[in-house]
């Protein structure tokens, strides 16, 4: 069986890609893909935790993550839609009518 | 054996249900009833039911669903503080909304839900059940923040908002993953009771984790290395959208904060330094910067952002007296704040109008009652006696100063004189400024007179009479079963 510390490694470097990809992304779509590659890293690790302590709640709240994780989408893409329609593109740094 | 099922108590989230039913009808009424008039007012009944079904647990706490439903007192005054700033926030946002023709019964359902996700975070003692209020919360908001539909900036508050929203999320489940990993649970009462069992590896993952939760709330409350977005948001989002942003989610944050760091990491003494450090930033980045706004949305942006750091003054200071006194400053903010949006929100009805302080002028003259009760909540802000804002920064400063952070206690002070400058700032404009033209009249609906005697009221009173409430407050600090 592959040791606990791999998949924490692992849950870990998703999640630090994760933050790269917002913050060194100018492009929505990428930001917001970074943003669920970070919700999906703390999945992997409370799985792990959950798996390796033998505690099963945790498998539970993975659920919950991801339904949480679906919402944000759902809402997510249609703001980026709604941008898209307004001002024909999604990079982040053409939105700077208010100060950023 | 016994088979324990009588847990499941539907009883302790009445007042959720209560108002997630009525959010949802609101939505299915929607597309029957033309008169909107009907569902806002539909929209504050759920949320007096609500009210009504909450209070007579105080003083008589449970707990439920296998400890991840805690209905106590300091739930219960956290959501008087969300019906509150709710009720308030439907009553101001109609007029406006119908004059910039985006009145849809959305809102209203959309303002409700996000209420109920405010109060689930209140009312639990568990990291993944407050993880789940704080999302509840939190995508109405996105949606809120970005309502003008067709108005560029509105869109760009929403998309920013919902960036930032998403992001500190992300940041926060991976850090209550971390903590998970380290005390092989969520709930902050047994993460309490078994401090001091861990082993070291667990030590990593438990600061680490920590200090994630942290940053994620940090986000949410608008503390100072994690505040960029606050301005642009409360600048773009609609006006009655951002008097709500402004009082309800951080207090919600804040109910949040205070049960996972004075409750269950309240060993972590480590800790206590970064809070003071993010206290000390977070008041004076904020009061120093609103010096320099002449948007008057951005300015109390920059102002929220001063009173998230009084009010982590009072987290940093820790123990039982400043957590009643930090609830006490957040129900007095959330009248003269929301009272102060309320005066923007009736001058923005008009179409032309850009919330600049400048727009003030001459206010004084056409409209003797509005600046005058605008200048009562500029003086609150400002923390003036005998407004509540005096009351509320003085128990915060004097259980600092009984806990041993007179530093932070006179830095806070000091910080305080630095805002009396910006907010009279707003006084002089709207009485002494001559006008270069003549003010462009508003025209009141009894709504908004209700919001705003309501808020010059409770700004009164808590501050004349601080005692009753204040008690309150202190009866109001975690009875934990």
């Amino acid at each position: 069986m592959v040791p606990m510390p791999y998949y924490l490694i692992v849950g870990a470097v998703l999640f630090v890609i994760g933050i790269a990809g917002v913050i060194l992304s100018r492009n929505l779509i990428i930001m917001f893909m970074s943003i669920e590659l970070m919700l999906n890293a703390a999945n992997l690790t409370i799985i792990t935790f959950s798996r390796f302590l033998n505690l099963m709640d945790g498998h539970v709240f993975v659920f919950l993550i991801m339904a949480v994780a679906a919402a944000e989408a759902a809402v997510g893409l249609a703001i980026i839609i709604m941008l898209f329609r307004n001002r024909e593109t999604i990079d982040a740094d053409k939105f700077n009518l208010l100060k950023w | 054996m016994d088979l324990k099922l009588a847990t499941i108590d539907l009883g302790l989230i009445a007042p959720e249900i209560i108002i997630a039913a009525v959010a949802m009808l609101i939505l299915l009424l929607g597309n029957v009833v033309r008169r909107r008039t009907i569902l806002a007012y539909f929209g504050l009944f759920g949320l007096v039911a609500a009210l009504l079904t909450a209070l007579p647990r105080w003083g008589n706490p449970a707990s439920g669903f296998y400890g991840m439903v805690q209905a106590d007192n300091f739930a219960i005054f956290f959501k008087i503080i969300f019906i509150i700033a709710a009720g308030l926030t439907i009553l101001m946002a109609r007029r406006y909304l119908i004059s910039h023709e985006i009145e849809s019964p959305e809102f209203y359902a959309l303002l409700l839900f996000s209420a109920v996700g405010m109060m689930v975070m209140a009312a639990t003692s568990d990291l993944v059940v407050i993880f789940l209020g704080l999302e509840i919360m939190s995508v109405p908001l996105y949606v809120m923040a970005a309502f003008a539909r067709h108005d560029v900036s509105s869109n760009e508050a929403g998309i920013k908002y919902f960036i930032m929203g998403a992001f500190a999320s992300g940041i926060l489940i991976y850090g209550i993953a971390l903590v998970y990993g380290a005390t092989g649970t969520t709930d902050l009462r047994r993460i309490l009771a078994d401090w001091g069992f861990f082993e070291m590896h667990s030590q990593l993952f438990l600061y680490s984790g920590a200090i994630l939760v942290l940053i994620g709330f940090g986000f949410k409350v608008a503390a100072v290395p994690f505040h960029m977005w606050v301005p642009d948001v409360y600048q773009g989002a609609p006006t009655p959208v951002t008097a709500f942003f402004s009082v309800a989610p951080k207090a919600a944050g804040f109910a949040a904060l205070l049960r996972i760091f004075t409750y269950g990491f309240a060993d972590m003494s480590q800790l206590w330094a970064i809070l003071w450090i993010l206290a000390v930033l977070t008041m004076t980045v904020g009061n120093i910067l609103a010096i320099f706004q002449d948007n008057i949305k951005r300015m109390l942006a920059y102002s929220s952002i001063a009173h998230a750091g009084y009010i982590l003054v009072a987290l940093t200071a820790g123990g039982d007296g400043a957590v009643s006194s930090a609830a006490y400053y957040l129900l007095a903010y959330t009248f003269f704040n929301l009272g102060a949006f309320a005066v923007i929100t009736l001058i923005d009805t008009r179409n032309s109008s850009t919330a600049q302080i400048d727009e003030m002028q001459g206010l004084s003259g056409r409209h003797p009652f509005l600046a005058a009760v605008l200048a009562l909540f500029m003086f609150a802000l400002a923390g003036f006696p005998p407004t509540a804002g005096f009351m509320g920064k003085f128990y915060i400063f004097s259980e600092a100063i009984k806990n041993g952070y007179i530093g932070l206690a006179i830095i806070g002070v000091m910080n305080s004189f630095v805002s009396v400058y910006y907010y009279l700032r707003v006084v002089v404009v709207s009485f002494f400024a001559r006008p270069n033209k003549e003010f462009e009249a508003v025209s009141y609906t009894p709504a908004i007179f209700i919001v705003l005697v309501i808020t010059a009221a409770g700004t009164l009173i808590l501050g004349i009479l601080p005692g009753y409430w204040l008690s309150l407050a202190r009866a109001g600090i975690f009875q934990f079963l």
